[in-house]
C-alpha cells in the first residue's frame, strides 16, 4: 500500500468511525445502526483491489473493535471486515461495468457481515446472539447500508481513483519533489 | 486477477491475526488484547469527546424526531411554555443544566454519591450489544460493576474501565438482569433486557397483583454492586396473563430514553440506607391532562425554578 493510499484511507475511515460512534446511534432509527465505516472501506476496496481491501478491512475492523463500545472480543470485527474488504476487491471489475453491482455488493456484504458476526458470536457462546436478535437486526442493517450507499460509495470511489493516477509512469513518486 | 497468490497469503495472514486476537481476548480479560483496547481508547476518547461537543446542536435536533405524535405534541406545548419564560437562555446550555439538575435531584434523594460523566459513543446494533462509552474512568474513581443512572432513572452498569473511559452495559442489553421491586411493596421481580426498548419483568410471587403504570425501582444487589437500591427503572406497560405459571410476566417501559443518553452519573458510593421509593418523582395525577400552565406572571426574578425535569429534552 502506497503512502497516498494510506493517507486517503485514514482521512476517510477515521471520520466515518467517528460519525458512526458519536452521531448515528442517536438517530431514532429502529433495528440497526448505519455503517459508514463499512461503506467507505468497500468503496476503497473496489478501486484498490482485494489485497488492499483485505488489509483496509482488517485495520478498520480492528479500529471498530478497539474504540467502539461493543462488548465482543477484539478481532471479531477485524475478521469480518477483512473478508468484506477482500470480497469487495474481488468485485472490482464487475463494479466498473454497472453501478447496480455496487448496490448488490453492499447489500450482500452488509447481510453477510451481520450473519458472520452472529455466527462468530454463537461460536464463542455470546449470550446476546439469538435467532430473534439476528432477525430483528439483519433487514435494517441491509436497508440502511443500501440507502446510504449512493451518498457514500461513489464519492469514495472517485477519490480513490483520483489519488491513483492510471498512468503510473507519468506520476512523480512521492517524496521526490522538485 | 493481479498476483492473486500474494493476495491469498495476505488474506490468510490477516484472518489468522484476527482469530488469534479473538482467542486471546476471549480467554482472559487482561491480556495483550485488553491492553491494546485500553491504549486505543485513551487515544481516541478525547477525539470522540471533542466531536460530541461539536455535534451537540445537531443531536438536539435529532433527539426530537421519531417520538410518538401525541407525546410530541404535549412535549412541544410544555416546551413552548418553558421557552417563553427563558427566551434568552441558550437551549443547549439549558438542557445540560436541566439534566444535571435532574441527576442531582436523583442523587440527592437517594443519597448516592455519584461521579458525572458524558456518554461519548454507543456501539452499533450490528454487534448485538447495547453498550456505551462514557468519558470517566479509573482515575475518576470508577470500578467495574458500579450503577449508572441519570436524571430519569437507571441507565445500566459499568462493565469495564480504562484510565479515562468506561464501558457501560445498558439496561436494555440482552445480558442485563436487575433485581426489581414494585413501588410501595416488597414484591420482587427480575428485569431483563432483550435489546429492544422495553424490559421484561418476572415477578417471583404468582399471587401478586400488578397493574399497568405500577412503578418499578431497583431492589439493590448485595453490597450495592452492581446495582444500588431505590433507583427508578420504569413503569409497567402491559401485564401478561399467565395462569398456572410460577411467575408473573409484565412489560416495563424504562424511564431512560436510550437513544438520547447524554449526561449520566456513576454511583461510586452506595447509600447507607435503602432509599425505598423516595427517589421516584411524586406520582402524576391519574389523568395526565396537559392542563395549560398558568401563564408565567411577569416574574420579578428570572431564575428558573428547578422543577422536576422529565423527558422534555427537545
Amino acid at each position: 500500500m502506497s503512502l497516498r493510499h494510506a493517507l486517503l484511507a485514514a482521512a476517510l475511515l477515521l471520520p466515518a468511525l467517528l460519525l458512526q460512534n458519536v452521531l448515528l446511534w442517536r438517530l431514532p432509527l429502529p433495528g440497526a445502526t448505519p455503517d459508514p465505516l463499512l461503506l467507505v472501506m468497500m468503496g476503497l476496496a473496489v478501486v484498490w483491489g482485494p489485497r488492499e481491501g483485505a488489509l483496509l478491512g482488517f485495520l478498520s475492523g480492528l479500529a471498530l473493535d478497539l474504540v467502539s463500545p461493543g462488548d465482543g472480543p477484539v478481532g471479531q470485527w477485524a475478521l469480518i471486515f477483512c473478508l468484506a474488504g477482500w470480497v469487495a476487491g474481488l468485485a472490482a471489475d464487475a463494479v466498473e461495468r454497472s453501478a447496480l453491482v455496487v448496490l448488490l455488493l453492499v447489500a450482500g456484504v452488509a447481510a453477510g457481515a451481520v450473519v458472520a458476526y452472529a455466527l462468530v458470536g454463537g461460536f464463542l457462546s455470546d449470550p446476546r446472539v439469538s435467532w430473534e436478535a439476528l432477525r430483528s437486526v439483519l433487514p435494517w442493517a441491509v436497508a440502511y447500508d443500501v440507502l446510504l450507499t449512493p451518498f457514500v460509495v461513489p464519492p469514495v470511489i472517485a477519490l480513490a481513483r483520483r489519488v491513483d493516477p492510471r498512468e503510473r509512469r507519468y506520476s512523480v513518486p512521492l517524496g521526490v519533489s522538485r | 486477477m493481479r498476483d492473486s497468490r500474494r493476495t491469498r497469503v495476505v488474506l490468510a495472514l490477516l484472518l489468522l491475526a484476527s482469530v488469534t486476537l479473538i482467542m486471546l481476548d476471549a480467554r482472559s480479560s487482561s491480556g495483550p488484547a485488553a491492553w491494546l483496547r485500553s491504549t486505543a481508547q485513551s487515544i481516541w476518547a478525547p477525539v470522540q469527546t471533542a466531536f460530541s461537543g461539536v455535534v451537540g446542536p445537531v443531536v438536539e435536533f435529532f433527539d426530537g424526531l421519531g417520538d410518538d405524535e401525541q407525546a410530541r405534541l404535549d412535549e412541544l406545548e410544555r416546551e413552548n411554555a418553558e421557552l417563553r419564560a427563558q427566551l434568552r437562555t441558550s437551549e443547549l446550555a439549558r438542557n445540560r443544566a436541566a439534566e444535571l439538575d435532574a441527576l442531582l435531584r436523583v442523587a440527592g434523594a437517594g443519597q448516592y454519591r455519584t461521579v458525572p460523566a458524558q456518554v461519548i459513543a454507543v456501539g452499533p446494533a450490528q454487534g448485538f450489544a447495547s453498550t456505551a462509552t462514557i468519558d470517566a474512568g479509573e482515575i475518576d474513581g470508577l470500578r467495574p460493576e458500579m450503577t449508572v443512572l441519570n436524571g430519569d432513572g437507571l441507565v445500566g452498569r459499568v462493565k469495564s474501565v480504562t484510565q479515562t473511559t468506561a464501558l457501560v452495559v445498558l439496561l436494555k442489553d440482552a445480558t442485563s438482569s436487575v433485581g426489581a421491586r414494585l413501588e410501595g411493596s416488597m414484591d420482587l421481580g427480575i428485569l431483563t433486557g432483550d435489546g429492544t426498548d422495553t424490559l421484561a419483568l418476572r415477578v417471583l410471587d404468582p399471587q401478586v397483583t400488578i397493574a399497568a403504570d405500577d412503578r418499578v425501582v431497583t431492589f439493590g444487589s448485595s453490597g450495592g454492586s452492581p446495582y444500588v437500591p431505590g433507583v427508578p427503572i420504569g413503569a409497567v406497560s402491559r401485564v401478561e396473563s399467565t395462569p398456572g405459571q410460577l411467575v408473573r410476566l409484565a412489560t416495563v417501559d424504562p424511564y431512560v430514553d436510550f437513544n438520547a443518553l447524554d449526561l449520566v452519573g456513576v454511583v461510586v458510593e452506595a447509600p447507607r440506607e435503602d432509599p425505598r421509593d423516595s427517589v421516584l418523582p411524586p406520582k402524576p395525577a391519574p389523568s395526565p391532562a396537559p392542563a395549560p400552565e398558568p401563564a408565567p406572571a411577569p416574574a420579578a426574578t428570572p431564575t428558573p425554578s428547578p422543577v422536576a425535569f422529565r423527558g422534555s429534552r427537545g
